[in-house]
């Protein structure tokens, strides 16, 4: 059991800085999730906390002890990597106890252990047989047996779904969050996915350009996001951006998207983007799923507009309609009974409540 | 014209060989036709040298057939295992070829685990110098090897030139860089998430390499290992130069040196000793072949 600790760390490669002084603060316990593109720095920051990396500046701190200059195999940590990194010459077992034999663990203890974790995961049967006999979900689940049988400090796993199809990267998924509730060990987890970071995370921590752009839970990132990278990186589909000008009306404001097209601004809202009022560079953001069919009595701060569709994609349970405001592309998600059709307008609803004012030049959400 | 009526008469011969393409059976019999001509070209001269080995010398010197054996006979087989210096050619031969194996091994396994996994100030112009130094033929480096020999003689008062083992010191200036270079390329094909995760686990370099590299990459040790056998079994100049008195000899340049009398060439012995020094590899081949085939091909593509 452990904290984790980030202070300023900086992790610089010849000529390109991959990592510019971030700092996080991981609780006993959590599961957090570093996610973000590829290049951002994401697998580099867990590298370091694993002690495979330098770290070029900055502390890395677990349970109060300094880490920088302690040595990967005296950190207590258990890594599950990409491509599982099994040993090809051992079985299963042997796989599972080889750290524990290194550490010359009694043998019944090392037995005790491996089949604890076998039975967890599932893979009691498989404990014969060499990695190259298993399936990629097996191979995942050896992965991170070894992991867990060491019952080490922190869990670290870089992106460890990444190789598998995509209804075995769901069924893992529930797997490792499973497993995480029951052996409740510190856990730091990489992805470039945010399904599986908002799914798995307790904390969620996005990373651009080698810097946090916001550390939160997943649901505060959904609904209050810092940046416009961040609005833009979680939700799928992603968040609609389109320019708009801030309009005194009377008490209140609007947000003026089109010469045709202007919501007001929901009352409690006011006070917080009445400075902006006139200004430039401003974006509206408001998710797809924010944007609905227009329903009769639909609610709070909804505000109605005509829209003509150029492309719809039935889902089945939903339709994702497209159209144009001021030349940008909006998508949005209606019902499938709303009775959508291309080519052809459609009177729709903008769920205000969920809005988003976006200061373009530093990308900070107002 | 003749395409067509070949056509019309394919379906009508029984396909042996299921639905494979008539350009894979032509493939296949130029394969066949040049792995016949090869075969015939380097089995002819050990086939004559059994013959030879089993005739007398009397029927070796006689105008007849040299290709048919009239009065088989085991003479020149019981003459050269029951000569007390054929086997000591045979000893030292032996002792010498799996010593170098050994000592090729100590050293090349860990510097080649050195050069492709511990990045460190000129390591891979460290690994470019292993190679060139094989390049180097023994031809050019046995006069320099022999003056500092003499040298070093002149310095110590320890005799190194016409003593056996000092050819242990010679042959690794051959085997080593060469195993080196083949295991680089083995060591260097193993994902390197493999030494992570057996760092992770706590292992330190010494068991990486012990518990993991060498039991992954025990085909390319292999091949090493056959590759320093044949080098310094079938060692000819190093020796030849180095050691001349009768019980210091290994095997190759025994057999020349003492059967051959001036102009006097006693074939069949030298035919029966060269068949019996071919023996060890073959043997050796015939066993760990499939092992040997595999790491041949492998540091083909990731050396």
């Amino acid at each position: 059991m452990a904290q984790v600790s980030l202070h300023k760390v900086v992790k610089r490669f010849e000529d390109t800085e991959a990592v510019r002084g971030i700092d996080l603060e991981i609780a006993d316990k959590e599961f957090v999730v570093l996610v973000g593109p590829s290049g951002c720095g994401k697998s580099t920051t867990l590298r370091m906390i694993a002690g495979l990396e330098d770290v070029t500046d900055g502390e890395i701190v677990v349970d109060g002890v300094l880490m920088n200059d302690v040595p990967p195999k005296d950190r207590d940590m258990a890594m599950v990597f990409q491509n599982y990194a099994l040993y090809p010459h051992m079985t299963v077992y042997e796989n599972m106890s080889f750290g524990l034999r290194l550490k010359r663990y009694p043998k019944d203890e090392i037995a005790r252990r491996v089949q604890e974790a076998a039975r967890i995961l599932d893979i009691t049967e498989l404990l014969d047989r060499k990695p190259r006999q298993l399936s990629g979900g097996q191979r995942q689940r050896v992965a991170m047996g070894r992991a867990i049988v060491r019952n080490p400090k922190v869990f670290l796993f870089d992106e460890p779904l990444s190789n598998l199809d995509a209804k075995l990267r769901v069924q893992m998924r529930t797997e490792i969050k499973r497993v995480h509730q029951k052996v409740r060990t510190t856990t730091v987890y990489v992805t470039h996915d945010q399904v599986e970071a908002m799914t798995l995370a307790d904390r969620v921590v996005v990373m651009n350009r080698g810097q946090i752009e916001q550390i939160g839970t997943p649901n505060e990132l959904y609904h209050a996001p810092a940046t416009r990278f961040v609005a833009g990186f979680i939700g799928s589909p992603s968040m609609n951006f389109l320019p708009c000008r801030l309009e005194a009306v009377g008490e209140g404001l609007q947000v003026r998207l089109s010469d045709q097209i202007a919501f007001p601004v929901p009352p409690e809202r006011v006070a917080r983007y009445r400075p902006h009022v006139g200004r430039g560079g401003i974006l509206f953001g408001l998710r797809p799923e924010h944007i609905t069919e227009a329903r009769p009595n639909g609610g709070r701060h909804v505000a109605e507009f005509d829209a003509f569709l150029e492309v719809t994609e039935p889902m089945g349970n939903e339709t994702m309609v497209f159209f144009s405001v001021a030349g940008k592309e909006v998508c949005a998600r209606v019902s499938p009974n709303a009775g959508a059709r291309e080519g052809s307008p459609l009177r729709m609803g903008a769920h205000l409540d969920h809005m988003h004012l976006i200061d373009e030049a530093s990308g900070r959400v107002l | 014209m003749t395409a067509a009526s070949a056509a019309h008469t394919v379906p009508a011969t029984p396909r042996k060989y299921g639905s494979m393409s008539r350009d894979r059976r032509w493939a296949l019999c130029l394969s066949y036709f040049f792995l016949v001509v090869f075969a015939i070209f380097f089995l002819t001269p050990p086939v004559y040298m059994f013959i030879t080995s089993i005739k007398t010398s009397q029927e070796i010197s006689a105008a007849v057939n040299p290709w048919w054996v009239y009065n088989p006979s085991l003479a020149n087989y019981v003459e050269l295992l029951s000569s007390p210096v054929f086997l000591t050619f045979f000893r030292n031969s032996a002792i010498v070829s799996v010593s170098v194996v050994v000592i090729t091994m100590l050293i090349s396994v860990p510097a080649a685990f050195a050069l492709s996994r511990m990045k460190f100030w000129g390591s891979a112009t460290l690994a470019t110098g292993v190679f060139l130094t094989y390049l180097i033929p023994e031809t050019l480096l046995f006069i320099p090897l022999f003056k500092m020999f003499a040298t070093f003689r002149d310095w110590t008062g320890i005799e190194l030139i016409n003593r056996w083992w000092a050819l242990l010191l010679l042959y690794p200036t051959l085997t080593v860089p060469f195993c080196t270079w083949i295991m680089i390329g083995y060591f260097a094909s193993i994902p390197k998430e493999l030494d992570e995760a057996a760092l992770m686990d706590g292992a330190n370099y010494r068991q990486i390499l012990t518990r993991i590299f060498i039991p992954v990459a025990l085909p390319g040790l292999i091949a090493a290992t056959i590759f320093a056998f044949t080098v310094s079994w079938a060692q000819f100049l190093y020796p030849l130069a180095f050691t001349t008195s009768a019980d210091q000899l290994v095997l190759p340049v025994g057999i020349v040196t003492t059967l051959i009398k001036g102009d006097v060439f006693n074939w069949g012995q030298i035919m029966t000793g060269a068949l019996l020094g071919a023996a060890p590899p073959l043997i050796i081949y015939a066993f760990l072949m499939d092992y040997y085939i595999a790491g041949l091909t492998a540091g083909a593509t990731k050396g």
